[in-house]
């Protein structure tokens, strides 16, 4: 008899839809149906079982050609890789869970890495918007019980985050929101008439690349100032309107994704978001988050944060105190300027990802690829590790783009042999101490530790 | 297993009443043993130095998603305030006033510190509060959900439901491996939902329509009807505000005519967290001014109230609580960066950075507000040393804040650098105070005292044999005390030695072991209560944004569990 395995999470987008159910061959094996997820998410866990699957790691060879090696191998290459490195770098993680990014950092730190996630190409301007001015928030579920006004502001979940809007935001009917869409006001900002837009009661066509003018006309109204006729391509009337809306609002949430992070104005552009929230809250409860990408892309600043107090560009190159400077320290611009000498892409894909001069800098120098999957990054690289699947063969923990924690599960085993990426960072920790202690063996002792450190 | 003895010197343990004598305390597989036990014991020669337990922390946010967003949203708490690692250390420690969970572990143990219960755990986010604990090295740890604006709790308690509240208390507590009862300005951060407040302890709770106060009451009724070992632990309504000392009194009162009911030693029913907070008199920050005596005379006479102090330390630091309502009207005081977590059906949370100066007037007397607590406790016993990590200073001051409490020469030289010092003294009665508490009280307020009212004085907190053996060993001499209080400092910042579990973990300061963590957590055993199943599944059908089954913590996301049961079925 099939097995059905119900309340499994779905390893896709932030949304972290967690009611899906998993139909399982009889053998276990084979994964037959996939009920409530959308089409991308239903893909991944049918292409877990239904594709050709790595089964081993794969070393270059001299004429260009992969060639099968254990794990043992790859454990002691990627190690030898990171203890010769003097700057090695290692990016990614926005797909697999928290207690891989925390074997990870011991690896980082161990080794004297810069570790960085997707963030970094992504909401880091969130982040950078997050240090000035703070994060005014919630969790997804008091925006479905009390929120009657939701902006989406530069972001198109219809497309990018396929459940967000039936699961929290538009239509589901909470608490004090008994009559679902019918009692919400929904109003999306965006230079595109996305199929968001779409569902929208208001739509406002901003110019694009002039969302910080626009935020700005908000907030001068809210404020009671007045307002030129028109800002941003959007005439003052519809500016007028959306305000009194908001301000009217008993509860509501701005949704803002790529359209903030990654047009002109950037980070400055999510944190005049975040004041207008801050302004709103002097007459009712607003609230904002960011549409977070992968299914655990918020994971890593979590983690990292508790670990060494930065979400993302944390360079631990001295290996006894932790820096960050993004600019300085984020894996595009260390990459663009060659600075780097090794370089492990986990749970992502810089290869498709990254700039190509980024990319060409990188390629240089050992590249180890840790996916479960052929990317363009495992294509071009020295060595690929094939983990398992999380959310599939792998359970943990990942957070939701509102910082919840959500426990996955497994569905099926991983391919026979194939590990966890948590696993596969302790084996190469393991192995880089082991590197590290014949050295030490060998070169003069270390300094004695000295009691009492000197008056801190 | 290893076999210990630590040699001659001055034991102060007030669970056994012992006052500074000199004695051994033997060690063998982890416990205290009587020194007959031993057979070839390993010895740590303590002379002329102090003996106690392993310290214990009643109130300190550590880990969780506040104090991670603490952590984020700072990185300037990073700068130029980390340390480098120790070569000692299996880890970095970095952060100040918010520091990394290395950082806590290893600077809990530095102090002498062995337990630590967090503060405040939103239930919806117990599995992030569990992988941080995870990552806290040596120190025990517990967690306390909070209950004070939970739905279900306002929902049972507006119909006065205590065994249905109960039933669902004991769920909650084995779905998030919770400690107890927590309650953080109930029913306000409900009503910060619709960016509202409860503006006293009579204010009803928008839509569920109950008062702060008959909460208060609903949960204390609760809690000894299953017989916790620890109290209901308050953070009450109005903190921060000139004139709130009114509030508080009207909260402490609540606790008359319920006595304890438990079979874990504890005394008390309400434990009143950061007193500091709550203790304010005036109408206006132009006349705030210390109301400290009012409200201790109040606690002095009610031996049915523990608190604890929340003393300010002066420092840059962050705050944090699960007061939603408070932090933003923080904000718009010092309108510094303002991070929000509204939780659904539980909680609200904010976090702000905040600037304790000797300079401002305000902080000053906050400062003298918390001694005064200290000074003014008749019970040591009851009265417990906290800054309300981080919010009214870093944990690590609290070698400072013994200080204070012990030398009336290092109030003055902190006195001598107020901008206020004249205005100060007239707004407290902090200068006219001459007592200067000793190591046995010392002992009261940070191991003794706070293990009793947190119930696990079977374990923790005390040297009687068959407790864990956690010791911490000071380099200070009780018959030859240092003149320069900064020695006193410099001795309970880096302990001579820390045992935990029997193994030497800190030597002359320095982390050389790192033995493995527990996690406390408190398993409720009550009668099946189907109307109480039946609301969990409704809400979580409806309301919560997760599903039920992916609620309660998975047995592989606890940590080295110590389980305390309790079995109301009986």
């Amino acid at each position: 008899m099939p097995k059905k395995i119900e309340n499994v999470g779905c390893p896709y987008c932030g949304v972290c839809c967690d009611d899906l159910v998993v139909t399982v061959s009889d053998d276990g094996k084979q994964i037959l149906e996939v009920e409530n997820a959308c089409a991308i998410g239903n893909q991944i866990f049918h292409h877990a079982t239904g594709s050709e699957r790595v089964k081993l790691p794969r070393l270059r060879q001299p004429d260009g050609t992969y060639k099968d090696i254990s794990y043992d191998e790859a454990v002691d290459y990627a190690a030898k890789v990171l203890y010769n490195a003097k700057k090695p770098l290692i990016y990614g993680f926005g797909s697999t869970n928290c207690e891989g990014m925390a074997a990870a950092a011991k690896v980082a730190e161990t080794a004297g890495a810069v570790l960085d996630n997707c963030a970094s190409i992504c909401h880091g301007s969130s982040f950078l918007a997050i240090f000035d001015n703070g994060y005014p928030s919630c969790t997804l579920g008091e925006t479905k019980n009390r929120a009657d006004v939701i902006v989406y502001w530069g972001a198109n979940p219809a497309h990018a985050h396929p459940r967000h809007m039936s699961r929290y935001s538009i239509f589901p009917r909470g608490f004090f929101t008994g009559k679902g869409h019918k009692s919400r006001k929904i109003v999306v900002i965006d230079p595109r008439h996305t199929d968001t837009a779409q569902v929208a009661d208001i739509h406002l066509q901003v110019k694009q690349g002039h969302d910080y003018e626009l935020f700005d006309a908000f907030r001068a109204v809210v404020r009671g100032h007045e307002i030129p006729e028109e800002v941003a391509g959007i005439k003052r009337e519809r500016i007028l309107e959306v305000v009194e809306i908001m301000k009217k609002a008993r509860f509501g949430t701005i949704f803002y994704g790529m359209g903030l992070c990654h047009s002109d104005g950037r980070n400055h552009n999510v944190d005049i978001a975040i004041s207008l929230t801050r302004d709103l809250n002097d007459y009712t409860k607003w609230t904002i988050m960011a549409m977070r990408g992968h299914y655990n892309i918020t994971g890593p600043g979590a983690v990292w944060s508790w670990q060494y107090g930065f979400p993302y560009c944390l360079d631990l190159t001295k290996k006894d105190i932790a820096h960050m400077n993004p600019g300085e320290t984020s894996s595009v611009d260390l990459a663009m300027r060659d600075e780097v000498d090794a370089f492990i892409n986990i749970g992502t894909d810089a290869g498709a990802h990254f700039p190509i001069e980024a990319v060409k800098h990188l390629r240089k120098h050992p590249w180890i690829t840790i996916d479960p999957n052929i990317c363009m990054a495992s294509e071009i690289s020295d060595l690929h590790i094939p983990v398992g699947i999380v959310g599939v063969e792998v359970p943990g923990i990942v957070y939701r783009m509102d910082n919840v924690p959500i426990q996955y599960r497994k569905v099926i085993d991983p391919p026979e042999g194939v590990i966890s990426d948590e696993e596969l960072f302790e084996r190469i920790h393991k192995r880089l101490s082991e590197l590290e202690a014949e050295e030490a063996a060998k070169g003069p002792a270390k300094a004695a530790p000295e009691g009492v450190r000197a008056e801190e | 297993m290893s076999e210990l003895i630590i040699k001659n010197g001055f034991v102060f343990d007030p669970l056994q009443g012992i006052k500074g004598d000199r004695m051994d305390i033997a060690v063998k597989d982890g416990k205290i043993v009587e020194t007959s036990a031993l057979s070839s014991p390993k010895t740590i020669d303590a002379t002329g130095m102090t003996v106690m337990a392993g310290g214990v922390d009643i109130h300190s946010h550590v880990v969780g998603p506040k104090v991670n967003v603490g952590r984020l949203f700072r990185p300037e708490d990073k700068l130029f305030k980390s340390p480098h690692k120790s070569p000692t250390c299996n880890r970095m420690e970095m952060g100040f006033s918010v520091p990394s969970t290395f950082k806590t572990g290893y600077d809990y143990a530095r102090m002498g510190y062995v337990f630590v219960n967090e503060a405040a755990m939103p239930p919806l986010h117990s599995p992030h509060v569990h992988e941080e604990i995870r990552d806290t090295p040596i120190i025990d740890n517990a967690a306390m959900p909070v209950f004070g604006n939970n739905w279900f709790t306002l929902e049972y308690l507006k119909n006065n439901e205590i065994e249905n509240n109960a039933a669902y208390t004991a769920w909650l507590l084995r779905a998030t491996r919770g400690f107890g009862l927590k309650v953080v300005n109930p029913g306000g951060s409900e009503a910060w939902g619709w960016g509202l407040n409860c503006a006293n302890i009579h204010d009803p709770v928008p839509y569920f329509d109950i008062t702060p106060a008959e909460i208060v009451k609903g949960l204390i009724e609760t809690n000894e009807f299953l017989g916790l070992p620890h109290s209901v632990h308050l953070h009450c309504n109005n903190l921060g505000n000139p004139g709130n000392y009114v509030d508080t009194l009207e909260s402490l009162k609540l606790a008359e005519g319920y006595a304890p009911k438990n079979d874990f030693g504890r005394e008390q029913v309400l434990h009143l967290t950061h007193l500091q907070f709550h203790s304010y008199g005036g109408d206006s920050w132009g006349n705030f001014e210390s109301r400290t005596k009012d409200v201790m005379d109040y606690v002095n006479a009610h031996d049915n109230i523990t608190v604890d102090m929340g003393q300010v330390t002066l420092d840059e630091t962050t705050t944090m609580t699960a007061d939603g309502p408070f932090e933003h009207h923080l904000c718009s005081l010092n309108h510094l960066k303002w991070a929000n977590v509204d939780v659904e059906l539980e909680t609200a949370a904010g976090v702000v950075p905040y600037i304790y100066s000797p300079k401002v007037k305000v902080c000053t007397i906050q400062w003298a507000v918390g001694l005064e607590i200290g000074l003014y406790a008749k019970d040591p016993m009851r009265t417990f040393i906290t800054t309300d990590h981080p919010n009214a200073g870093p944990f690590t001051r609290y070698p400072q804040v013994i200080t204070w409490l012990m030398s009336r020469a290092a109030r003055d030289e902190t006195m001598k650098t107020f901008k206020w010092l004249e205005r100060t003294i007239d707004a407290t009665s902090i200068d006219s105070i001459d007592r200067e508490l000793g190591l046995y009280e010392i002992a009261q307020m940070t191991r003794a005292g706070p293990a009793k009212a947190l119930g696990i004085s079977n374990t923790y907190g005390g040297l009687a044999p068959g407790m864990d053996a956690d010791i911490a060993v000071y380099a200070l001499n009780p018959e030859d005390m240092p003149s320069d209080p900064a020695m006193i400092e410099k001795a309970f910042s880096r302990c001579a030695w820390l045992i935990k579990d029997g193994v030497v973990t800190v030597r002359d300061g320095e982390v050389v072991e790192e033995p493995a963590k527990r996690t406390v957590w408190v398993d409720v055993k009550v009668p099946e209560n189907a109307q109480v199943q039946r609301d969990i599944y409704e809400h979580f059908l409806r309301h919560y944004s997760v599903k039920l089954d992916n609620y309660s913590l998975f047995e592989e996301h606890l940590h080295n569990p110590r389980v305390i049961e309790v079995d109301t079925t009986q």
